[in-house]
C-alpha cells in the first residue's frame, strides 16, 4: 500500500496538544510512532504531550535522553518513551528490550534511525522541523489503512481549524 | 573464582532484628552493586566509630570521570553488566584486600533504572547473599546519590541536596536513610542535559558541560536574553528544555546573518545560556532553602551533588546563597556524583543499622520514587512501581 503524508503547520503549544490529543484516540496496543527531527524540532515536546492526553496532564514526562527508556503506565498498556540518539547500533536498541515491547506496549520512538532494519514496518511517522520564525511543523506519514483513516480525521481537523 | 568460599558465621548481628545489637556494633563492612543505567561498579565501604570510609570503588564501563553532564556512550546490555559485575566484585573486593567473609552486608541497587542492568545487579546480588548467608539490602539509586553528602562529608540530617546527576534533577530534603520530602525537581530536561544539547547545537564537543562553560567564559552573558523558565511560577519546579530551543533559535539567526557561526557568536551564546541556567538554579536554590530552613534544623547544609557543581559560574552562585542564608555548602567529589557502587554500598550499610534489610524475593523496580508521598516524581509513572 503507497504511503500517504499530510503536512501539519504547528503555529504554536496548543496546535501541537491538539494533534496528541487526536492521535492519542486512536491509540492501541502494539502502536509504534517514530518520532523524527533534529534537537529542538519538537520531538519530545509532542511526546509529553500525547502521554499526558492518554494518561493524566498531571504526568511528568522528563525527557529520556539521558536514560533511553522512561516506561509509562496507562489502565491497560504500558508506553515506552524512547530517545535512542546516545545508541550507535541497532544490536544497542534490541538490548533494550524494544523488540518485545513494540507488539506489547505503545512505543514512541526518538531518533529511530538508531533501530536500522529493526524498525516496526507498521508505525506511524511524526517528521517534526523548526521553523525561523520559532514556529513548527510536522509531516505524518502513514503506511497502514488504520493510520490512513487517522491522516483524513487530522486533515479534517485542520480545514475545520483553517475555516 | 570464590572457591574455597567460608559461610559467614550468622552468630554475631546478621540475620538479627535486634537493632541494639547492630547499632553496638563497632564496625559494619558492606559491599555495594550497582548497575541500573550506563555502569557497572562495585565498591566496599566500612562503617565504624569514626565514620564511613571508602575501602574500595571499582567503575567499569565510564570512560571518563569527567563526562558528568552524561553524553557517555551507554553500556545498557544486561549482558555486559552481568560479565563486569563478576570482575568488579573480584576487584572490588582485592582492592580491600578483603574476601567475602569479612563482609557484614550485601547491598544493590534495585532501581531505578533500565530494567537489564537492575536485574543483572539484583540476580548476582541474590546469588552471593544466598551462598554466604550475608543480610541482602535493596538500595533506591537515588538513595545512594542522596546519601553520598554523608559518606563524604558526615553531613547531619537533615539536610538540603540539589540532585543533579545523569538525568535527574530535584531538590530533596534529606531527614534520613527512608524519609526524603521532594520539593521540585525539572519538568522536562535536567540541566547537564540542556548543557549537552546546547553543546551538539553549537558544535561543541561532548560532554558538553565542560566544553560549553571553556566558551562562556570567552563569552558575553548579557548579549543574548534568553528566557528563565518558571521564574515567574512559585514553587521549585524547573524546566530547561525552551532554553535549548531559544539558544537553537539565536544560533540560527546568527548562521542566517552571517553565514555561519563565528567564534566570538559562539561564546555569546555559551555565556548567555549559562548565566540563564545559571539564574534559574540560584533562584529555584534560594526557594528550597527557605522552605527547608523554615524547618529550623540545627546543622543547615546544602549538598549539590552531580556535574552541576563543577561548573565555576553555577558553583559560585549557589555559594554565595548559602553564605548569605548561613548554611553550610557541601559539593561531594565528582566521581562520587557519578554513578557508583561506594554510594550503594554506604546507603546500604544505614539502612542495615535501621534494621532493614530485604529477602531473596527482592525484585527490580525500573520505577522506584524517593519521596512516595510527593507529587509524581521524575520518570516513574504516575500509577506507582511496576514490580
Amino acid at each position: 500500500m503507497a504511503e500517504q503524508l499530510l503536512y501539519i503547520p504547528l503555529p504554536n503549544e496548543d496546535a501541537t496538544r491538539k494533534l496528541a490529543h487526536i492521535i492519542s484516540s486512536s491509540i492501541a496496543v502494539g502502536d509504534t510512532i517514530l518520532l523524527q527531527g533534529d534537537i529542538g524540532a519538537g520531538k519530545t515536546f509532542f511526546a509529553r504531550a500525547l502521554i499526558k492526553a492518554l494518561i493524566g496532564p498531571d504526568e511528568d514526562v522528563p525527557s529520556p535522553t539521558f536514560t533511553l527508556v522512561q516506561i509509562y503506565q496507562t489502565e491497560t498498556f504500558e508506553i515506552w518513551h524512547c530517545d535512542l540518539y546516545r545508541l550507535t547500533s541497532p544490536d544497542e536498541a534490541l538490548e533494550l528490550g524494544l523488540e518485545e515491547v513494540f507488539a506489547e506496549a505503545v512505543c514512541l520512538i526518538e531518533w529511530p534511525d538508531r533501530l536500522g532494519d529493526a524498525v516496526p514496518k507498521e508505525c506511524l511517522t511524526l517528521r517534526f522541523q523548526a521553523l525561523d520564525n520559532g514556529q513548527h511543523e510536522v509531516n505524518v506519514t502513514a503506511s497502514t489503512p488504520r493510520w490512513q483513516r487517522l491522516l483524513e480525521q487530522l486533515s479534517e481537523s485542520q480545514t475545520t481549524t483553517n475555516s | 573464582m570464590w572457591a574455597g568460599l567460608i559461610i559467614h558465621d550468622q552468630g554475631c548481628y546478621l540475620h538479627s532484628d535486634d537493632k541494639a545489637t547492630r547499632q553496638m556494633t563497632k564496625t559494619l563492612t558492606a559491599l555495594g552493586l550497582e548497575s541500573s543505567c550506563d555502569d557497572t561498579a562495585a565498591a566496599v565501604v566500612r562503617l565504624d566509630a569514626d565514620g564511613p570510609s571508602i575501602l574500595s570503588s571499582v567503575v567499569e564501563g565510564q570512560t571518563d570521570l569527567h563526562a558528568l553532564y552524561g553524553g557517555v556512550v551507554p553500556e545498557i546490555a544486561a549482558r555486559a553488566h552481568t560479565e563486569k559485575l563478576d570482575y568488579c566484585i573480584e576487584l572490588a573486593l582485592q582492592n580491600a584486600d578483603m574476601t567475602l567473609t569479612d563482609l557484614d552486608a550485601i547491598a544493590v541497587t534495585a532501581g531505578p533504572g533500565l530494567i537489564g542492568g537492575v536485574l543483572s545487579g539484583v540476580m548476582c546480588a541474590k546469588g552471593l547473599s544466598a551462598a554466604t548467608g550475608l543480610p541482602l539490602i535493596g538500595v533506591n539509586h537515588l538513595a545512594g546519590h542522596a546519601l553520598t553528602p554523608r559518606l563524604t562529608d558526615q553531613l547531619q540530617y537533615p539536610y538540603l541536596m540539589l540532585l543533579v546527576s545523569g538525568g535527574h534533577c530535584q531538590f530533596l530534603i534529606v531527614r534520613s536513610a527512608t524519609d526524603y520530602t521532594r520539593l521540585g525537581g525539572t519538568i522536562d530536561d535536567a540541566p547537564g542535559e540542556a548543557f549537552d544539547k546546547t553543546a551538539r547545537l553549537l558544535g561543541l564537543p561532548q560532554p558538553g558541560g565542560p566544553s560549553v562553560e571553556q566558551e562562556a567564559l570567552k563569552g558575553d552573558p548579557k548579549r543574548f536574553a534568553f528566557p528563565r523558565p518558571l521564574l515567574d511560577r512559585d514553587g521549585c519546579d524547573m524546566s530547561f528544555s525552551g532554553l535549548k530551543t531559544a539558544v537553537l533559535r539565536a544560533r540560527d539567526a546568527v548562521i542566517a546573518e552571517h553565514q555561519g557561526l563565528p567564534t566570538k557568536d559562539r561564546a555569546d551564546l555559551c555565556a548567555g545560556f549559562q548565566a540563564a541556567v545559571t539564574d534559574v538554579l540560584v533562584e529555584k536554590t534560594r526557594r528550597a532553602l527557605r522552605i527547608y530552613l523554615d524547618e529550623k534544623p540545627d546543622h543547615p547544609a546544602l549538598a549539590v551533588a552531580g556535574g552541576v557543581a563543577a561548573n565555576q559560574t553555577i558553583r559560585t552562585g549557589l555559594l554565595h546563597l548559602t553564605e548569605q542564608l548561613n548554611t553550610r555548602f557541601v559539593a561531594p567529589p565528582l566521581a562520587l556524583c557519578t554513578d557508583n557502587a561506594a554510594m550503594i554500598a554506604y546507603a546500604g550499610a544505614e539502612l542495615f543499622q535501621l534494621g532493614h534489610s530485604d529477602d531473596l524475593t527482592l525484585s527490580a523496580r525500573p520505577r522506584w520514587p524517593l519521596d512516595q508521598s510527593s507529587a509524581p516524581m521524575l520518570g516513574f509513572g504516575k500509577k506507582g512501581a511496576k514490580a
